[in-house]
């Protein structure tokens, strides 16, 4: 990649250096947000694709919108392109209402899932078709179709025609033609859907280095989690037509809000209960399925009696042969089963309530004997601070 | 087992000389010297020779191929556009009504297409004057009438096949909706639009029913023609011209096929290099 590609293909801030995503998150904190959801609901005869939806997209952001099939996010997403007018809100890309704009007036483009090649025209044809419909001089739009080929590193292949391409090939003239025009935003529709798992992976990090490169914001709709917390910077979990957390990786794997964005953004062990001890320096909980009382170390926003539940994460549960000597945060069961994964393994453990927890461990040393193996009975145990407390 | 196993083969070609050998018989005594058709009498051009030295049949010809590249070409336009309304623009009301009507002609007897056309072709004259009298504009509306629903089915069942987010992504790149629709799915139908074209005019060629309700005096169809000659007697010019028919069908045929096959073939080439190419890098 050659720099004057680069300087060239930077409509927005500057390109940030290579490896510096979580100082990059802090400093967008406060750029300009590009796009801006007001209130927004669409609705097709009885049913609710979105539902409320209010969301600020910052500027140089790589930003995802999560969730299920039918969750409404690509609904949301045709919205910002322009292909469906919202039944209700506004609109707003670059602090102008574009609720009512049609898709070739606005500032953004579209990847889509398909990749939407003209077949009858060639690789170079494909990536010049948007700045042709600019009228851009002709010497401008063949040095522009070069930088964005070379971007995508697809140089040798501009006279083929789509059809004679491999499918992360297609995938890539795609993303070079959506970027041709610098848009203000570009939107992509499970970019990565139709590539096969390990070519999916690859491709994450590559696009990932373009979006860096270019500085253009990016706003990806997908269903899996593992693409979303790879790529993004904030993450939006959409579910039934509304947002219910939006949030670094980071804050929604250890901070979820719902007992809905816990399950969803990574494995969970899940245990309904009911609040016991509201103090402001400590609660305590006590669950049906766990034998002690969870005690977490700050107080919660909720009354004494109120039904909480706790989410343990597998990772930080610890399990051994010994007995915890303390009074709460530990449970004891019978190994079920272990899932060996190589640098991980996974330990069922049937508690004696009947419930199920799910226990990972590092395998950190080659030569370890497991010394825990099918129907041991052992310990579970927890700290405080790994408790995640939600209400709802 | 050894012959159970021959037995389809047996049934294969039996089923194909059902098919061929009446054709291939008549190619054959087309080379016949002799006047009777059904006797041998030595091979011979000489049916050939007299069919292009007869005038009213190659007049026919003329007149069958003007109308069938004319009502092809207007079925073609009309079928598409109509199409078009019933595969992109959403439902709208009677949106079901207008599917079975537009579909109606392919089942409705060509007796009653021809009547009906010929009773509204009399009273428009009688009404405002126009068609005067009937002729080659009165076969080639109603020669349109019935390929356009042809042209419709072959048209809409590529447009469901074709995916609508190509044309988004045209719009999304700046083209407005005409010029998406001109540039990006326009050709994209080209294929339905060659191959409606095709079945409208040969469809047209071959139409004798409808052609005899509302042809006039002086506007004879080739079938027309065949058709009252065969009545007072089949002459070995008619194999000839059969067999030149057949002969054109067949050609076009071979150089659609092995155009395609091109095609195919340096597709499914340039795609194993690319995926290669991908593997090595």
């Amino acid at each position: 990649m050659t720099d004057a590609v680069l300087q060239a293909g930077a409509p927005g801030p500057a390109a940030r250096p290579e490896g510096s995503r979580p100082g990059a998150v802090l400093r967008r904190a406060e750029a300009r947000p590009i796009i801006e959801i007001d209130d927004v609901v669409k609705t097709f005869g009885e049913f609710v694709a979105v539902d409320h939806v209010s969301l600020t997209i910052r500027e140089g952001e790589l930003f995802a919108l999560l969730g299920g099939s039918g969750c409404g996010k690509t609904t949301l997403l045709r919205m910002l392109a322009g292909f469906e007018r919202p039944t209700a809100g506004r609109i707003l890309i670059g602090g102008q209402d574009m609720t009512h704009v049609a898709p070739y007036d606005r500032p953004v483009n579209m990847m889509f899932q398909s990749y939407a090649l003209f077949p009858h025209m060639s690789v170079e044809a494909n990536v010049a078709f948007g700045l042709r419909q600019d009228g851009l001089p002709k010497a401008e739009i063949r040095d522009r179709v070069r930088q964005m080929l070379d971007l995508v590193q697809l140089a040798p292949f501009a006279k083929r025609k789509p059809h004679h391409l491999s499918g992360g090939q297609r995938q890539r003239v795609a993303l070079a033609r959506s970027l041709a025009k610098h848009p203000k935003v570009l939107l992509l529709d499970e970019p990565l859907a139709a590539l096969d798992k390990k070519l999916r992976e690859q491709t994450q990090l590559e696009l990932v280095g373009i979006q860096e490169r270019v500085g253009t914001t990016f706003v990806v709709v997908t269903h899996d989690q593992e693409e979303a917390m790879t790529m993004a910077d904030r993450v939006a979990i959409m579910d039934s037509g509304r947002i219910i957390q939006v949030d670094t990786p980071h804050a929604l794997y250890e901070y979820p809000n719902t007992r809905f964005v816990a399950e969803f953004f990574g494995t969970v062990n899940m245990f309904q209960g009911d609040l016991i001890e509201d103090e402001p320096d400590h609660i305590l909980i006590r669950s049906d399925a766990l034998a002690n009382p969870v005690y977490v170390g700050h107080g919660i926003s909720a009354r004494e009696g109120a039904t909480v539940w706790v989410a343990l994460r597998p990772e930080k549960l610890a399990i051994s042969r010994t007995r915890p000597d303390r009074a709460h945060n530990w449970d004891q069961g019978i190994i079920e089963d272990i899932v060996y994964l190589g640098g991980i393994s996974t330990y069922h453990v049937r508690l004696d309530s009947g419930a199920l927890a799910r226990v990972t461990t590092q395998n950190l040393e080659r030569m370890a004997e497991p010394d825990i193996t099918w129907d041991d009975r052992v310990f579970v145990s927890w700290r405080h601070d790994n408790v995640v407390v939600v209400t709802g | 087992m050894k012959r159970a196993s021959r037995f389809p083969y047996v049934m294969l070609a039996i089923g194909f000389a059902f098919l061929y050998v009446p054709i291939l018989l008549l190619m054959i005594f087309s080379f016949n010297e002799s006047r009777l058709v059904t006797v041998w009498g030595g091979f011979s051009l000489k049916w050939y020779a007299e069919l292009f030295r007869n005038e009213q049949m190659l007049d026919a010809a003329l007149v069958s191929l003007r109308i069938a590249v004319t009502s092809a070409t207007i079925a073609t336009v009309l079928g598409t556009l109509s199409a078009l309304m019933m595969g992109r623009f959403g439902r709208f009301r009677g949106r079901l009504l207008f599917t079975g009507m537009i579909t109606a002609p392919l089942v409705m007897p060509e007796v009653i297409t021809g009547l009906s056309l010929l009773l509204m072709f009399v009273s428009l004259e009688g009404l405002i004057g126009w068609p005067q009298g009937r002729g080659v504009d009165t076969i080639t509306i109603a020669h349109t009438t019935f390929c356009m629903a042809y042209v419709n089915i072959v048209v809409q069942s590529r447009l469901v096949g074709l995916d609508r987010s190509v044309e988004e992504a045209a719009m999304d790149l700046g083209a407005r909706p005409l010029k998406a629709f001109l540039v990006i799915t326009l050709p994209m139908l080209a294929p339905a639009l060659v191959s409606g074209w095709l079945l409208s005019f040969t469809l047209s060629l071959d139409d004798l029913v409808i052609a005899s309700f509302v042809a006039g005096p002086a506007s004879s169809t080739l079938p027309m023609v065949v058709f009252s000659s065969v009545r007072m007697g089949v002459t070995p010019e008619i194999n000839a011209l059969a067999t030149l028919l057949v002969l054109v069908a067949t050609v076009t045929i071979l150089i659609a096929a092995a155009v395609l096959w091109r095609q195919e073939r340096e597709r499914d080439r340039a795609v194993a290099r690319a995926v290669d190419a991908e593997r090595r890098a």
